[in-house]
C-alpha cells in the first residue's frame, strides 16, 4: 500500500471545504450552471441521464480494505447501494445528490479517497498494471512511476486547462495488463542492453472516434528523465494540439498530423530546455516514494501445499476456479487472486455495498488488507497465501465474485451506456447481460479460451471496443439501436485495432451474432490453442462475414 | 458550447421542454404553469418552433431549479397524454432498463 502524506491530506481535505462552498454558492444561485460546471468537474461530478454521479479515482488501481469499506460506505449512505467500476481503475455511483455531495467527499477524503483527476481536461487518472508489485513478469514495481507522475500533475497549473483530456499508463511487466498502447502516454519500464532499466515512451494512442495504436517515440529513456520528458510532451501537445475542434484535439490526433518522428522532434527540442533543471530526479526522491509503498511482511512458504493439492483434485468447482482466477506470485508460496465482477446476468463492474464490505473483510484476512482494481472491471487480491486459496473461494462463491470467467467469452468490459450516460446513443449493459446469459456454459467458455468482448455505448468507447477481440459499439440509426460489431482488436503488447464485420446488426440481433462468431471460430481455429484473436489474425474477417451475414 | 437558445429548433411533431433537478439531477419536465414537475403527464407540450422556443426560453432562465434544459420529442398517447418521443428519452423517463446488481441480489 502506498501511505499518503501529511501533504496529500491536506489537500484533499482543503479541496472537499473548497467544494463545500462552491455548490453551497450553485445552490443559492450565487454560480450560474455554466460557472459551476467546470468546478464540479474538477472534482469527478458529472451531470448524468437520471441524477449525478461522481467518479472516484482509485490510483494505480490499489486500495485498502478501509478505502473499499468507505466506498461501501458512501454507496450505502448517498446512493443506491451499489457502486461501478470504471475501465480506468475508478470507481463511479450513480445516484448521488449535489446536496449530498460535500459530505459524501468529506467521509472518502478521510480514507484519501477523492474525484480530482478524475475528469476536466487534465492528466487524469494514472493507471497501471492491477499485479504491479507482484507479477513474476514485472523488473520493478510501476506504481512508484505512477505515484511520482500523479503527485507532479495534480493540480499542475500548466496541464489543468489541455486541448483535452490526458491519460497515462505506465506498466513494468512483459504482458501488458494496462493498455499502455490506447493510451496519450504510455510508458513501458524495461531493461535496455546494458541492463539498466529506463522507460520506452510511446505517445498519441487513444481510442474514441479516431482509434490509434501510440507510437514510439523514444525507446529508451532514463528513469531520472521521466518527468521532465513527460513534461516536454504535455508542453507540445499543449502548445500545437487543435482546440478549435473538441473531435481532433487529443494528442493522437497531433502526433497523426505531425508524424511521429516530427512530434519526437518537437519533444526533444523542448526537453532539452528542461531535462537538466529541476525536474529531473533525484534517486532520493524516488526512494523516498518507493518507501511509501509498504509490502506485506510475507511468510516463508512454498508453492503448491499439500491443502492445495488435495482439495484441487477433490473439488472439480474449486479445481475450475483455480485454473481460471488464481495466477502466479512473484513469492513463493503465494498467489494473485482475481474477484470476478462478470456474474452471470450482472452488469460489468458492478458491486453493491455490502459485497464491498465482506470483500475489505476477506482482504483483511487473506491479503494484507489489500484490494487492486483492474482497467478489465474486476478486482484482485494480490497477496493471497496458496494455502488458504480453499478458505478464500469458499467465501467468496458465497459474496458472489468466483465465477470463473477471468479472460473468457463472458468477462465483458462495458461502460454504462444509454442506461446510464448523458453521451451514449445506446445502451452496452444489457448487451452484455444477454451475452453473459448465452455464455453461461463454463465449459464452453473455457474451450473457447482466452476471448474479449468489450461494449461501447457510443463512439467515445469507454468500453474499449475498438481493442476487444469482439468489440461492440453501439450507434443510433432513425431512433433505432444499431451495433456495429469488429473482430481482431486487442489492448496488450501486441495492441491492434478490430476490423468491423460488416453491417450493424439491430439489438435484438447482437447476441446471435456473436454466437455465430464465436462457432465459426471453433471451426475455422487450426487447432485447440490457437486462440480467437488469433484465427481472426491469421483469416481475417472475411470468413467470419461470410458466416454470419449469410445466416442474418 | 452553443446556448440551446441559439440553436434554431426544427420542430416535426409534439415537443416538451425537460432538464435535470438542480438538487439531485431528476429529470424534470416544464409544466403548462411555467413550474417544473417529475411527471411529463404534467409537461406543457407545444408543436410550433416559436412555442418551443419561448418554453425553453423561460425554462433556461431558471437556472436555480434545473440543469441543461432542452426540447424533446413526446408521443401523445391514446389517453391523450405525452409519451417519451424515443429511446433515450423513454430512459430518462422510465430509469435503466437493467437493474443493477443489487436488485439482481448479489
Amino acid at each position: 500500500m502506498y501511505v499518503y502524506d501529511e501533504l496529500d491530506r491536506t489537500l484533499v481535505i482543503e479541496r472537499v471545504a473548497e467544494f463545500r462552498d462552491q455548490v453551497g454558492r450553485r445552490r443559492s444561485g450565487e454560480l450560474t450552471e455554466e460557472e459551476f460546471k467546470p468546478l464540479r468537474l474538477m472534482n469527478g461530478v458529472y451531470l448524468q441521464l437520471h441524477a449525478y454521479m461522481l467518479r472516484i479515482a482509485i490510483p494505480y488501481g490499489t486500495l485498502s480494505s478501509r478505502q473499499l469499506r468507505m466506498l461501501a460506505h458512501v454507496g450505502r449512505r448517498y446512493d443506491r447501494n451499489y457502486g461501478h467500476f470504471t475501465t480506468r481503475q475508478n470507481i463511479q455511483f450513480n445516484w448521488i445528490k449535489l446536496e449530498s455531495l460535500p459530505d459524501a467527499m468529506a467521509d472518502l477524503a478521510s480514507a484519501g479517497l477523492h474525484g480530482m483527476q478524475t475528469s476536466g481536461n487534465c492528466v487524469r487518472n494514472i493507471t497501471t498494471d492491477q499485479w504491479s508489485g507482484v507479477a513474476p513478469d514485472e523488473i520493478e514495481d510501476p506504481r512508484i512511476w505512477a505515484e511520482l507522475l500523479r503527485q507532479h500533475t495534480t493540480l499542475h497549473p500548466e496541464f489543468s486547462f489541455l486541448p483535452r483530456k490526458f491519460k497515462i499508463a505506465v506498466t513494468a511487466a512483459t504482458h501488458d495488463r494496462a493498455a499502455i498502447k490506447v493510451h496519450d502516454i504510455g510508458l513501458r519500464l524495461h531493461r535496455n542492453g546494458a541492463g539498466e532499466t529506463g522507460f520506452e515512451v510511446l505517445v498519441g494512442g487513444g481510442l474514441g472516434r479516431t482509434p490509434f495504436i501510440a507510437k514510439s517515440i523514444r525507446p529508451f529513456l532514463p528513469k531520472r528523465d521521466v518527468l521532465s520528458y513527460v513534461e516536454a510532451v504535455l508542453r507540445v501537445y499543449n502548445q500545437f494540439a487543435r482546440r478549435d475542434n473538441i473531435y481532433k484535439a487529443r494528442i493522437k490526433i497531433l502526433v497523426h498530423d505531425l508524424g511521429a518522428e516530427a512530434f519526437a522532434r518537437e519533444v526533444e527540442t523542448e526537453w532539452q530546455h528542461i531535462k537538466d533543471g529541476p525536474l529531473a530526479l533525484d534517486p532520493a526522491v524516488v526512494a523516498e516514494i518507493a518507501a511509501r509503498f509498504r509490502y506485506p511482511d510475507y511468510a516463508r512458504l512454498g508453492d503448491n501445499p499439500p491443502e492445495l493439492i488435495a482439495l484441487r483434485k477433490a473439488d472439480r468447482r474449486f479445481d475450475s476456479w483455480y485454473g481460471n482466477a488464481v495466477a502466479k506470485h512473484k513469492m513463493l508460496g503465494y498467489a494473485i487472486v482475481t474477484l470476478s465482477l462478470k456474474p452471470e446476468g450482472g452488469p460489468p463492474g458492478d458491486a453493491t455495498s455490502d459485497q464491498m464490505d465482506a470483500i475489505a473483510d476477506l482482504a483483511d484476512r487473506y491479503s494484507f488488507g489489500e484490494i487492486r482494481v483492474g482497467h478489465e472491471q474486476n478486482l484482485v487480491f494480490p497477496h493471497v497465501a496458496q494455502r488458504d486459496l480453499g478458505e478464500l473461494w469458499r467465501a467468496l462463491d458465497t459474496v458472489g465474485v468466483a465465477t470463473p470467467n477471468i479472460g473468457l467469452v463472458s468477462d465483458i468490459i462495458a461502460c454504462p451506456g444509454l442506461d446510464y450516460c448523458s453521451l451514449a446513443n445506446a445502451r452496452a449493459i444489457p448487451v452484455a447481460q444477454e451475452l453473459t446469459r448465452r455464455f453461461r456454459d463454463l465449459d464452453l467458455a473455457r474451450d473457447l479460451g482466452r476471448l474479449h468482448i468489450n461494449i461501447s455505448g457510443c463512439i467515445n468507447a469507454c468500453g474499449h471496443h475498438h481493442v476487444g477481440h469482439i468489440g461492440i459499439l453501439g450507434v443510433e440509426k432513425n431512433g433505432e439501436e444499431f451495433y456495429q460489431i469488429t473482430l481482431g482488436g486487442r489492448a496488450d503488447e501486441r495492441a491492434e485495432l478490430g476490423a468491423l464485420l460488416g453491417p450493424a446488426v439491430p439489438y435484438g440481433k447482437v447476441a446471435d451474432v456473436v454466437e455465430e462468431v464465436v462457432a465459426a471460430y471453433l471451426e475455422l481455429r487450426e487447432r485447440r490453442s490457437e486462440t480467437f484473436v488469433e484465427t481472426v489474425k491469421r483469416l481475417g474477417v472475411e470468413p467470419f462475414k461470410e458466416r454470419v451475414y449469410a445466416t442474418h | 458550447m452553443t446556448s440551446p437558445l441559439q440553436q434554431k429548433l426544427k420542430i416535426t411533431g409534439p415537443v416538451i421542454v425537460t432538464a435535470n433537478r438542480l438538487g439531485d439531477g431528476a429529470v424534470i419536465y416544464r409544466t403548462r404553469d411555467g413550474n417544473w414537475s417529475t411527471r411529463l403527464d404534467e409537461a406543457a407540450v407545444v408543436s410550433t418552433a416559436p412555442a418551443a422556443t419561448e418554453l425553453l426560453a423561460a425554462a433556461v432562465a431558471d437556472d436555480i431549479s434545473a440543469v441543461g434544459a432542452y426540447v424533446a420529442p413526446v408521443r401523445i398517447g391514446a389517453d391523450g397524454r405525452p409519451e417519451p418521443g424515443n429511446l433515450r428519452e423513454s430512459i430518462r423517463y422510465a430509469g435503466p432498463t437493467v437493474a443493477p446488481a443489487i436488485a439482481i441480489g448479489f
